[in-house]
């Protein structure tokens, strides 16, 4: 059986700062398609990457202060940047988000969350957050450490690719 | 005539869930079976090639038909 991690002697750390919709794709499509190619995967969760660890997501998705983001109907071209700050704004822009995710095919945030716990991906919250922005390890998943930036290093100094997101 | 022992169906499916569904149907097979995937993700097709040298499992095959992409893989 290959279901044990790190079987091509591979190592992934990686470090998730985001707590975004958007940006909560990459640290998790990353962490767990290199848990299916038998990468040993540490992900550290440091400021509002920890968002991403709530037992309960809700994550949103703001054209505030995003020029890159595709808006519908060209809004994008013709909209006033401030119009980007309206209220109600950042509410149809995630409901738009995640009915696009849907109907492109695209994995929800928590069953490629789930995909790296089941295949056996080690997630570390960083303690420091968690203290400065008074958070409670009751709101977050079960089966995760905590720890701080050396703990990040123990595994980050021997992997063969390290990425912040 | 292609012989397989499992099957994965992840059409409209994307990046990465076939790779995903495809290495956990992997992990259920025993040495030397094979499995066969069917996807629609275009990328997919890179992404087999790349997951095949990256874990010693061998593609057997890979076609693309219309927009159906079909794959073969033997369980090292």
């Amino acid at each position: 059986m290959n279901t044990i991690a790190g079987s091509n002697n591979k190592k992934l750390a990686l470090i998730a700062t985001k707590g975004t919709l958007d940006w909560a794709y990459p640290p998790f499509i990353l962490a767990s398609t290199a848990a299916a190619l038998d990468y040993d995967v540490h992900m550290f969760f440091t400021f509002y990457g920890l968002q991403l660890l709530k037992k309960k997501l809700d994550l949103k998705v703001s054209p505030l202060g995003n020029p890159g983001m595709p808006m519908p109907m060209g809004m994008d071209k013709w909209f006033p940047v401030a119009g980007t700050a309206l209220p109600g704004m950042e509410t149809m822009m995630t409901s738009m988000m995640k009915s696009k995710i849907k109907n492109k095919g695209v994995a929800s945030v928590e069953s490629l969350r789930d995909a790296c716990l089941e295949s056996g991906v080690t997630m570390i919250g960083c303690q420091m957050t968690i203290d400065l922005f008074d958070l409670s390890p009751d709101d977050f998943i079960d089966g995760i450490e905590y720890g701080g930036a050396a703990t990040f290093f123990e595994f980050a100094g021997e992997s063969d690719v390290n990425l912040m997101v | 005539m292609e012989e397989f022992d499992a099957q994965v169906d992840a059409t409209g499916l994307n990046c990465p869930m076939p790779i995903l569904r495809a290495k956990k149907a992997l992990t259920g097979l025993a040495s030397g079976q094979v499995l066969k995937i069917i996807a629609t993700d275009p990328g997919s097709v890179k992404d087999f090639e790349a997951f095949a040298k990256q874990t010693g499992h061998q593609l057997l095959q890979s076609e693309s038909a219309g927009e159906l992409f079909t794959y073969l893989i033997r369980k090292v």
